[in-house]
């Protein structure tokens, strides 16, 4: 199905099961331990054999020489797999660093061995006995250090630089200027199912049961590194324990999989350690932003400018802080420049909401700044630059664009206008406390994506796709869908995701994937539907799907009848014309913080949270509202606690464990409020809905920030606000 | 929703690989009995009563408990989210308490009675933590969910049973069911997805209906 | 983890006796360190002495007035003993404050007291650290050491103890009770348990090879506030950055200890004197000498406001 012009009334505007918070249909098995992720698959015919990565212990340099005697000679051992004798490689089409390193390393915990044995202990055991002497080289570690270095670096269709209007002039001409640069720092997915996979040899085919969040390139890639044609590569990964981001691409452990269970001629599976994880992966860039606002007296921004630099491997790509502030606020004259310098520091990669996360951490500062220099509600001086079209193409819409609308709800809802708007006013025991505001914005990207749908004579519907769940809910919204479009209650729909025999999907990534899956079942139905009015002798056009019963006209036939004589199956591939060039689609959100900062200590912690989010027709109240929650504690960290803190000699991430990357922890996180804005977008999908998984996080890191300088006067323009910054320039306690 | 993937086969499995674990050989009633296999591994016959059953295994000393139920008893439920006690998907009751089970090992539990995810309850027969799970969403990803369920059963238990937590305005209790006494005895397992705030709400609604 | 051997001994000094004649033998409680450890090959005992069943596990009151705590009484056990909540508060909170519910469920007090250093190189066996492979060089002084020493360290090693309970213990003036291999026992004050790194940070305490923790001994209680705080970045479940173990008296006067900043549980008795005289006073004494990394120099400042609150707590 091709979507090119905005939808018009279709089934799922019945909103009998979607649009309804529905509980989660995998559920039953999340909660029992049932759900089977990827090192959970107990086939007694795999019988499998366990590998151990070894990681590179240098950042950059060489291998002279590796001695695997003792390993070899180790109890249980059974294969070892290094790049001598792995046979030649390629690599994938989204792979930076290579996923076996030697004799060149690339970075830090670089995968540069399998050891495969019996056992996991024996495994892990014999590689510690892989020797490795090193040519360490010397690298850059720094981005501070290196970022006048960094080259003009285009992300996918967006250019490096960015110019409307005369910015310079503008900025130098304004009554009210803002320059300020903002940082913040490397950062981990750390998702709690480390990167794990099952590798599984059938003659020359090969079935790989794995974490990942993209199926269709994940076949692609294993099959490009292991240079065999991509028809013989199985990816199987229903269960996913979280992603970020982390997950888009595939990693070591499954092509180790493959390569450990070629040479010991038997199924072999992989996990890679936690303490292996911040650096043998990829990890969120650091950056460093300039941002300057000019403004007239009366608060409207005449010039924006946003430089970001960020640091990766040569090949790597930049970090698109800049993104959003091409179309978050109007002002004529504007400008971004996005510069990429090389380090040799692990591979850079999107981790949730890319771009805006870093972007909005910094510019929503910025705003906050800016208002504060022009004495106007922050709230307000964001509604003063509130644009309704694309502020580079004003002939350019957004489909919809209800920021206006989050801001003000949200501050009624939060109690905004009891705010002191002087710092450092308000005290609650030991606390002072503040609030912040910020906007969130994220873009919403529409991809194509595809399902089959089955109709058996139980009157059952499977739906089959390689879509994702990787704790979003896609399970339950695609069952909705189906259910919603064929007529059905959702207990008559059986969802399968995750597994490359399926119809290749959107993928979970860039909070594209509830909209365009759903979609893709969307298409997959409509041609069921007709399938099924033709089996009965019906008029598709206007045959009514409903009560588990098909209508047309004064007839009426079950619709598991359709199937008497056998599977109905239908099979479709939603695709999205240029909607999304003649309009700008974005998500909104006003994030709203209190927090208390102690007051003799510094120590911070958040008293209150509200999300309001306009991001078109929400599917599944409770397991978006759910998404929106976890951004929100993703950007608590990331304000306040996140940091991958380098070692500028060796060039590594020194703090690899989860008692040294601190995330949040349940007390951190106080009860979180989410307001959906009752918004439908036809211009963004059949399902008029747009994405929300990345929307949480975005802005929310900038409104922990601005409640801290509400809360004691303190502007720290570098992140995470760990109480160190504060202390200094606390008030006497007492 | 009937069956995620080859879900239906997996547990069929999972119930012949049961089988096979209860039919080893029987153990010599101390730990102290160890064989070094042709390899030089030091195995240890011992057995465990998980979930109320009892099971006979021989194991590498260096098998943890996590290790020792996941791989050998097939009960995976209990995930290894870090293998070092930082993020409590692992958690296990054991004797009635909950611990972190990647971090002790199997022949340290000779005739321990553990109670796993598996053990509370199952599809169509659920524990009452399980059900307000599902209820409020106390989960997105599901890696984290197992530890959190175990834990917050234990949780209650400890409130009631007199155990103070770093929260307690007073050492000498009385103890209370309340949002930061959950937050704060909860913090040893880790929801990166950040589904805190649900997940508090269902033990808050589970520990009401026990009152 | 290399391939080790296990028993369960009959009794203490069965376990002192074979872990001191066994190369390579360790004793294991809780394990929620040692393993940790040993996955990492930080560790690489090659017989493991489990100590566990050896009725080390009671809470009981001594001829003094006081208590002694069995060297297996787990985290929660003490935490939660009415004596313990009741006479020594601090402990209690100290406890409280570590770890998480789990990890207290299986960490025993005699665990505890050797719990090793996280500094961050010390974990990683491809960085020199001189705690972990005498003579290799510490990567921690001009590295990444905002949680590390600023006080008590050495030209090779500023790793800080990472515990609470001893925090708690110190203020307490505890006494450490061991088993040797022959059956002789001592008592070391926990003053003189834990040792500075000197040139030999790999020895973390002053005991002997064998010696076996049996109890702690608590003296009769102190009167006073009892407060324990610890301050972290994330508000549970996170090693201190800098902690605060306190007995304060209606007058004002009392004893304390900090956490989080040197290699040992760190309490200047000569400085206590001027607690009435307020924080500023007293962690000038106690910190002075301090040598800090540009990382972690707010720790100072941190110390005399952490020490701040404690003291106003204390008075309200």
């Amino acid at each position: 199905m091709k979507f090119d012009t905005p939808a018009g009334q279709n089934p799922i505007d019945k909103l009998k099961v979607v649009g309804k918070a529905t509980d989660r249909i995998d559920g039953p098995f999340k909660t029992t331990g049932t759900a089977p992720y990827a090192y959970d698959w107990h086939d007694p015919k795999l019988k499998p054999a366990y590998g151990f990565v070894v990681g590179a212990g240098i950042a950059k340099g060489r291998i002279k020489a590796m001695n695997l005697t003792s390993a070899k000679a180790a109890q249980g051992v059974l294969a070892i797999v290094t790049a001598g004798n792995a046979g030649k490689l390629g690599k994938g089409k989204l792979n930076i660093a290579t996923l076996l390193g030697g004799p060149e390393i690339e970075h830090y915990h670089q995968a540069v061995a399998l050891v495969v044995a019996e056992t996991f202990e024996q495994a892990r055991a014999a590689a510690a006995l892989v020797k490795i002497d090193y040519a360490e080289a010397k690298g850059a570690y720094d981005l501070a250090a290196v970022k006048d270095t960094g080259k003009p670096e285009k992300l996918g269709p967006a250019p490096a630089d960015t110019s409307v209007g005369d910015f310079a002039g503008a900025f130098a001409g304004a009554p009210i200027q803002l320059d300020a640069t903002y940082t913040t720092p490397d950062q981990a997915h750390a998702m709690m199912e480390p990167h794990a996979s099952i590798a599984s040899w059938e003659g020359d085919r090969l079935t790989v049961w794995t974490s990942n969040q993209m199926i269709a390139w994940a076949a692609r890639d294993v099959a490009a590194t292991l240079d065999m044609p991509q028809d013989k590569v199985r990816i199987v990964s229903p269960f996913i324990g979280g992603g970020f981001g982390g997950k888009l691409f595939v990693r070591t452990e499954a092509i180790l999989a493959a390569l450990g269970a070629r040479a010991a001629r038997r199924p072999v599976k992989v996990a890679l350690t936690r303490p292996m994880m911040f650096n043998n992966t990829v990890h969120r860039p650091a950056t460093i932003q300039r941002i300057r606002i000019g403004a007239t007296p009366d608060g409207m921004i005449t010039a924006i400018g946003h430089e970001s630099w960020s640091g990766n491997l040569p090949d790597g790509k930049p970090e698109a802080a800049v993104q959003q502030t091409r179309l978050l606020y109007a002002g004529a004259n504007r400008m971004t420049q996005t510069r990429m310098a090389t380090l040799d520091l692990p591979e850079g990669n999107a981790m949730r909401a890319p771009g805006e996360a870093p972007g909005l951490m910094a510019l929503e500062i910025a705003m906050d700044e800016m208002a504060e220099k022009l004495g106007i509600d922050p709230i307000q001086f964001r509604i003063l630059n509130d644009t309704q079209v694309d502020p580079e193409k004003p002939e350019r819409p957004f489909s919809q664009r209800n920021l206006v609308q989050c801001l003000r709800t949200g501050a009624d809802r939060f109690g905004w206008d009891k705010r002191v708007s002087k710092p450092g006013q308000v005290r609650d025991g030991r606390w002072l406390v503040g609030i912040g505001v910020a906007a969130g914005f994220r873009n919403n990207q529409v991809t194509k994506s595809g399902a089959r749908v089955r109709l058996d004579a139980k009157g059952m519907l499977t739906v089959e796709t390689d879509m994702t769940d990787i704790g979003t809910g896609s399970y339950t919204i695609i069952g909705q869908t189906a259910a919603e479009m064929m007529g059905v209650t959702l207990d008559r729909v059986i969802v399968r995701l995750g597994d490359s025999d399926f119809p290749v999907s959107s993928g979970s990534g860039g909070q594209w994937g509830a909209n365009c899956s759903t979609s893709g079942v969307f298409a997959a139905c409509e041609k069921l539907r007709e399938a099924v009015s033709q089996k009965l002798g019906f008029n598709s056009a206007d045959a009514v799907f409903e009560d588990g019963q098909v209508r047309s006209g004064n007839r009426t036939a079950p619709l598991a009848q359709a199937a008497a004589g056998g599977d109905v199956v239908a099979e479709d591939t939603i695709e999205f014309g240029d909607l999304a060039k003649k309009y700008q689609q974005s998500t909104f959100a006003g994030h709203f913080v209190e927090v208390g900062v102690d007051v003799a200590t510094a120590e911070i912690r958040v008293r209150r949270m509200l999300a309001v989010c306009a991001a078109g027709r929400i599917l599944n109240p409770k397991s978006a509202r759910n998404q929106v929650i976890g951004g929100m504690a993703m950007g608590v960290g990331a304000a306040l606690m996140e940091e991958l803190a380098i070692d500028k000699r060796r060039g590594f991430f020194v703090n690899h464990d989860l008692a040294g990357y601190e995330v949040a922890v349940h007390a951190d996180i106080p009860h979180q409020e989410v307001i959906f804005l009752d918004e439908v977008d036809p211009i963004s999908s059949p399902m008029k809905a747009k994405g929300v998984g990345e929307l949480g996080i975005c802005g929310a890191g900038a409104a922990v920030a601005n409640a801290i300088h509400n809360a004691t006067g303190i502007r720290v323009r570098d992140y995470p606000i760990t109480l160190d910054k504060l202390l200094d320039r606390m008030p006497d306690a007492a | 929703m009937q069956s995620p993937g080859d879900l239906e086969l997996n547990r069929r499995d999972l119930v012949a690989g049961a089988s096979v674990a209860a039919a080893a050989t029987a153990f010599p009633g101390s730990a102290r009995a160890q064989s070094t296999d042709a390899e030089g591994a030091v195995l240890t016959k011992m057995s465990l009563t998980v979930n109320g059953e009892r099971r006979e295994l021989e194991l590498d000393t260096r098998t943890t408990l996590l290790d020792a139920v996941r791989e050998h008893l097939h009960l995976t439920g209990a995930k290894k989210g870090c293998d070092h006690g930082q993020c409590g998907a692992c958690t296990m009751i054991v004797d009635g308490r909950r611990i972190n089970s990647c971090l002790t090992l199997a022949v340290m539990h000779q005739n321990d009675a553990v109670m796993t995810i598996e053990g509370l309850g199952k599809p169509g027969d659920l524990h009452p933590m399980q059900a307000a799970f599902i209820k409020h969403d106390g989960y997105q990803c599901g890696f984290c969910t197992p530890g959190q369920i175990c834990s917050g059963v234990a949780v209650i238990a400890e409130i009631r049973s007199g155990i103070p937590s770093h929260v307690s305005a007073d050492l000498n209790g009385p103890y209370e069911v309340t949002d930061a006494e959950i937050r704060e005895r909860m913090s040893g397992n880790i929801c990166r997805c950040g589904a805190y705030s649900n997940i508090v709400e269902a033990i808050t609604e589970v520990a009401g209906r026990q009152a | 983890m290399k391939s080790f051997t296990y028993e369960r001994p009959s009794s203490p000094a069965e376990a002192a006796a074979t872990v001191a004649a066994k190369p390579n033998a360790k004793f294991i409680a809780g394990g929620t360190n040692l393993l940790d450890l040993m996955k990492l090959q930080i560790e690489t005992p090659t017989h493991l002495v489990d100590v566990n069943g050896l009725g080390l596990d009671k809470v009981e009151a001594t001829p003094e007035g006081g208590l002694r705590i069995g060297a297996l009484v787990r985290n929660t056990d003490l935490a939660a003993d009415a004596r313990v909540r009741k006479d020594y508060g601090v402990l209690s909170r100290a406890l409280l404050a570590g770890a998480s519910g789990q990890l207290r469920n299986k960490a025993t007090t005699a665990g505890n007291l050797l719990q090793r250093t996280r500094c961050p190189y010390f974990y990683d066996t491809a960085q020199a650290c001189n705690k972990r492979q005498p003579g290799s060089g510490c990567s921690a002084i001009d590295g990444v050491s905002r949680q590390l020493a600023v006080i008590g360290a050495s030209e090779a090693c500023i790793a800080t103890y990472p515990g609470d309970m001893a925090v708690a213990m110190r203020v307490l003036d505890a006494t450490v009770e061991t088993v040797d291999a022959k059956g002789g026992t001592r008592k070391i004050p926990v003053a003189d348990f834990h040792r500075l790194p000197g040139d030999r940070p790999e020895v973390d305490t002053t005991l002997r090879a064998g010696e076996l923790i049996t109890a702690v001994t608590l003296p009769k209680p102190v009167v006073g506030r009892h407060i324990y705080r610890k301050v972290r970045d994330r508000a549970s479940y996170a090693y201190a950055l800098v902690s605060v173990a306190a007995i304060i008296g209606k007058d004002g006067t009392g004893h304390v200890a900090f956490g989080g900043v040197a290699p040992r549980p760190w309490r200047i008795e000569a400085a206590e004197g001027d607690l009435p005289k307020g924080a500023k006073a007293v962690t000038d004494k106690v910190f002075a000498g301090a040598k800090p990394t540009h990382d972690n120099a707010y720790k100072l400042k941190l110390a005399e406001r952490t020490l701040g609150a404690v003291l106003s707590e204390a008075r309200a």
